[in-house]
């Protein structure tokens, strides 16, 4: 499968929610980061959980930073939250 | 004849108290997925697909596991510059040279500096790098952890007692997938001339969550 993004490509998080074990918290959906780093392909634990057939999806490094996640953060502007998102969940931002 | 059952009942089972005693801490209700856990675990065993002394040693080989081993990898990474490259490359290939094997788990070792301190979460459940800090505290696990680190880490880091500089950039991990994170805290001042297992003494596993930093030394 190609990998569709690379280090410091701009994403967003589907702003979805379907039902089903999902390892993309609700907080980042819709947020947008930088990919940091390309893990490699993991099995989608969205059928794993299930013991159904699954196939690989690439894995990413996500950064976040804070004020843009939480518009109430008290912190720094250089505070950021690094999450490890699956290829399907991810869209390119500008 | 209920007391007549009631009586037999308690013949029967050796219950070594009686029913006039305060409730023992063994007492306690368990919740409903300690007892799916439970039910599981006695069907696996029932089918045969493991045996109960599998089950009992695994267990007891998590629970011989301390952050004694997290300290020896962080304290030659100290040591040893080059094995602090390898362990920040490739995590997995570096605490194997110590004979920890993390075969289905991947870790990814985070180095704290002077601008960056790093801490980590599982927002979504209790992910922990348990082959190098044993198990997890129950406070990692508490939702109050889960949800407040990830939204406003520098107050709950404060309330551990660890106070950063405004320009330190405070980046969380959240474990949402198949990487486990360990926190290389920062070298303390006046640890010139400690040896590696002097070093490997004074890192303990707060600091290698993240939510504290390793004290200098005061002589």
């Amino acid at each position: 499968m190609p990998q569709r993004f690379q280090e410091g490509d701009f994403v967003r998080v589907r702003d979805d929610y379907p039902i089903g074990h999902i390892r993309t918290p609700v907080y980042i959906r819709g947020k947008a980061g930088v990919v940091v780093k390309d893990f490699g392909a993991f099995g989608n634990p969205e059928t794993l959980a299930y013991c159904l057939p699954t196939e690989k999806r690439e894995l990413y490094k996500v950064r976040f930073w804070q004020q843009m996640v939480w518009p109430a953060y008290k912190g720094g502007p250089r505070d950021t939250v690094d999450l490890d998102i699956y290829e399907h969940w991810l869209e390119k931002a500008e | 004849m209920r007391t007549h059952e009631h009586h037999h009942h308690d013949h029967d089972h050796h219950h070594d108290h009686d029913h006039h005693s305060p409730p023992q801490p063994d007492d306690k209700v368990h919740s409903y997925y300690q007892i799916l856990g439970t039910a599981v675990k006695e069907l696996l065993i029932e089918k045969g697909v493991v045996t109960a002394d599998e089950v009992r040693r695994m267990v007891e080989r998590r629970d011989s596991i301390t952050p004694a081993n997290g300290a020896k990898v962080v304290a030659r990474a100290w040591m040893d510059p080059e094995y602090r490259a390898r362990l920040l490359k490739d995590a997995n290939a570096a605490v194997k040279e110590f004979g920890i094997e993390m075969p289905t788990t991947h870790l990814v070792a985070v180095e704290n500096t002077e601008n960056l301190h790093n801490v980590v979460v599982c927002t979504l459940c209790s992910c922990y790098p348990r082959d190098l800090l044993g198990l997890p505290p129950s406070w990692y696990k508490s939702k109050a952890y889960r949800a407040r680190v990830v939204s406003e880490p520098r107050a709950v880091l404060a309330e551990f007692g660890t106070q950063l500089a405004d320009n330190v950039e405070v980046r969380v991990h959240d474990s949402t997938a198949d990487m486990r994170y360990l926190v290389v805290p920062r070298r303390p001042g006046g640890t010139d001339g400690m040896s590696e297992d002097a070093l490997a003494a004074i890192i303990t596993r707060d600091t290698m969550i993240g939510v504290a930093v390793v004290e200098p030394m005061r002589n």
